[in-house]
């Protein structure tokens, strides 16, 4: 399905990741008697295949709540899936231990959206930035102090800050120290779950702008996770569609954009605002996303698809090669016989 | 220094170290100022009682039961006065008071310290782990909640006998779980956000993520409840020690000053019961005032 050349850093085989609810006291009592039923299963991610190429920007986009952060916490090791594997440089994550999986752990490293929740209060900016290298004595004492400087200047911050606690600083000078934070261990992999969705519109651009300063220097591949599609147009080597948990449709940026081959995509492409299209009226995607704790039957997208079939109400169709390095799930671009 | 940085205004105080806030809002409000200089004034007679007292009520030697059940301001048979009176074995109340006041203070400080530790690290493991772990100490800490103080201190007691050991001991049992409950449910705030998963993302340990970011960050609503809880293990400390079965006759707390002065209070003989009652409430509303000013600024929900 991936057409583009080097072999994959990271490859997601069948993930699924559920979320069960505890059953409470009473239900449990109600189940253990044979009535009352298991509370509903969450599929937050449900049986994604992807992978990232060494060196490519791999946008991921969909709305709110269709499982992307999900997905980028089980990229990182944060999560573990309920079904499928990760797959870290050839060798799948969930057999390594020890040492092996500390390195996983490290080379893919991961940038929160929130800048505020994702420092630790209570640390130095010193301590923040130096303390995976000193808990795990990947550097020798004496180095970590240079380590944690080096850090902090490649994202453009003063050193004067290093004894500063994160309340002192903006939302986007946190956002740096969480970027140097994850530079400090060496990264070849970041995932990004909306890194600037939660900064003013004027520090997104640059905040973006270090993301690929840093990736040029470094050799960095991306999963930058966001909601933005201008943002991930103007970023992304390839670009993956997600909705209610799967992925609609993937391939290269340019030609997604150019020409989405999923209704969802091109609902949300023509969302994006253009100065071109000013006048245009375009038609607003209906509905809401569904309740992924009771996902529609057949295709999850066809109560707002507005090409909808009488096959679409019953079989979910699935992620399919349309043209090279080009995969949608829908009915649409399967052969006229499957519906 | 970029736009951005001059954009972000730091809200003034922001960088003031959380000592000097918290001694600003006690400044605030004169009440709060004047419990806070009556609680350093008391801890301060409390720490210095042996070398400021005119008698040293332990030592047998120097009382004279000649003296006994004299009314404040009279001279006893060595022509010293005793400014509040004695007690029925001629003990210059004074003394005993400033004794006692060292006494509760310790046993209160020293109970509320110790159900502390406990009572955070049980709450710490139990919102750490979860599952098992955490319905064990938390069916534990609903069962202990679920008697009354007293009457868990009682039987206790009764069972291991009297001794400032034991009643800190006794404290120590009954308080414990309000800290477990109220550290398990700010650890659990804690635990969700982003910062936790940030330190998974770097693989560290278990025990470092607990101790280096998880308690830090939970603690505080902790010990400004603590704050107030000091009144009330003092408070227990009294109330076991009048029933007879807190801190021995040899070291008298206030409790203790009170239960030898009741049987004579019918007789006119007020100032044996009634001075260190006095004590002993100046002691709790200050303490209660300082630790709910404290709880207000920190909106901590009790």
């Amino acid at each position: 399905m991936n057409a583009s050349t080097s072999v994959p850093i990271i490859e997601l085989r069948g993930i699924t990741k559920h979320f069960r609810r505890k059953p409470t006291l009473a239900e449990r009592i109600l189940m253990a008697t044979g009535r009352g039923k298991a509370p509903p299963v969450l599929r937050a991610v449900d049986g994604v295949d992807l992978s990232v190429a060494r060196g490519e920007v791999l946008g991921l986009v969909g709305e709110s709540g269709c499982g992307k952060s999900t997905l980028a916490r089980i990229v990182t090791g944060i999560l573990r899936p309920t079904q499928g594997e990760v797959v870290y440089e050839q060798r799948p994550v969930a057999g390594l231990r020890g040492k092996e999986r500390l390195d996983f752990l490290l080379k893919v490293q991961m940038i929160f959206q929130d800048p505020y929740a994702s420092l630790d209060p209570r640390m130095k900016v010193s301590r923040i930035v130096g303390e995976a290298l000193s808990v795990h004595k990947l550097l020798p004492k004496a180095e970590i102090d240079g380590a944690v400087d080096q850090a902090l200047s490649e994202v453009g911050l003063d050193l004067a800050y290093r004894e500063r606690y994160p309340h002192q600083f903006s939302g986007g000078q946190r956002q740096r120290i969480g970027i140097a934070r994850a530079l400090a261990v060496k990264p070849d992999f970041l995932v990004c779950d909306e890194p600037v969705s939660a900064l003013d519109v004027s520090i997104q651009a640059q905040v973006i702008n270090l993301f690929m300063d840093v990736r040029a220097r470094h050799g960095l591949t991306y999963l930058f996770v966001s909601h933005d599609l201008g943002l991930v147009r103007h970023i992304s080597d390839r670009v993956a569609i997600m909705y209610l948990g799967r992925i609609v449709e993937i391939g290269a940026a340019a030609s997604i954009f150019a020409e989405p081959a999923h209704p969802y995509s091109a609902a949300l492409i023509a969302a994006i605002p253009s100065a071109k299209r000013r006048k245009r009226a375009f038609e607003p995607l209906k509905g809401e996303l569904p309740s992924p704790l009771a996902p529609p039957p057949g295709c999850p997208f066809h109560p707002r698809c507005p090409q909808a079939m009488s096959v679409c109400r019953e079989i979910r169709p699935a992620l399919a090669e349309i043209s090279p390095g080009r995969s949608a799930a829908c009915h649409l671009h399967t052969a006229p016989e499957a519906a | 220094m970029s736009p951005e940085a001059k954009a972000f205004a730091v809200p003034a105080g922001a960088d003031t170290p959380l000592r000097d806030k918290v001694l600003r809002r006690i400044r605030s409000r004169p009440t709060t100022r004047g419990a806070a200089v009556l609680l350093g004034i008391m801890v301060a007679l409390a720490v210095l009682a042996p070398f400021i007292t005119p008698q040293n009520p332990h030592d047998l030697a120097a009382l004279s039961v000649m003296d006994n059940r004299l009314a404040p301001g009279e001279a006893g048979m060595n022509g010293m006065t005793y400014w509040l009176g004695t007690d029925s074995q001629g003990r210059d109340m004074l003394s005993a008071i400033l004794y006692g006041l060292r006494t509760s203070l310790m046993v209160g400080l020293t109970a509320t310290a110790g159900a502390l530790f406990i009572g955070i690290s049980a709450g710490l493991l139990a919102a750490q782990f979860g599952g098992g772990v955490d319905a064990v100490i938390m069916r534990v800490v609903d069962f202990m909640l679920g008697f009354p103080s007293i009457l868990i201190a009682l039987v206790l007691l009764a069972s291991i006998g009297r001794g400032v050991d034991k009643v800190i001991l006794a404290i120590i049992l009954v308080q414990w779980a309000q800290y477990a409950r109220l550290m398990r449910a700010s650890a659990l705030v804690e635990r969700r956000k982003e910062y936790i998963e940030a330190a998974l993302n770097f693989g560290l340990p278990t025990r470092h993520i607990m101790l280096a970011h998880l308690l830090p960050n939970s603690v505080g609503s902790v010990l400004v409840v603590a704050s107030i809880s000091i009144a009330s293990a003092i408070t227990l400390e009294a109330t076991l020690s009048f029933l007879g079965v807190g801190v021995p006759v040899t070291q008298p707390s206030l409790g203790l000053l009170i239960a030898n002065g009741f049987e004579f209070l019918l007789s006119g003989e007020y100032w044996i019961a009634v001075f260190p009652g006095i004590a002993l409430v100046l002691l709790i509303v200050s303490l209660n005032l300082v630790g709910d000013r404290l709880r207000r600024s920190f909106n901590v929900r009790s």
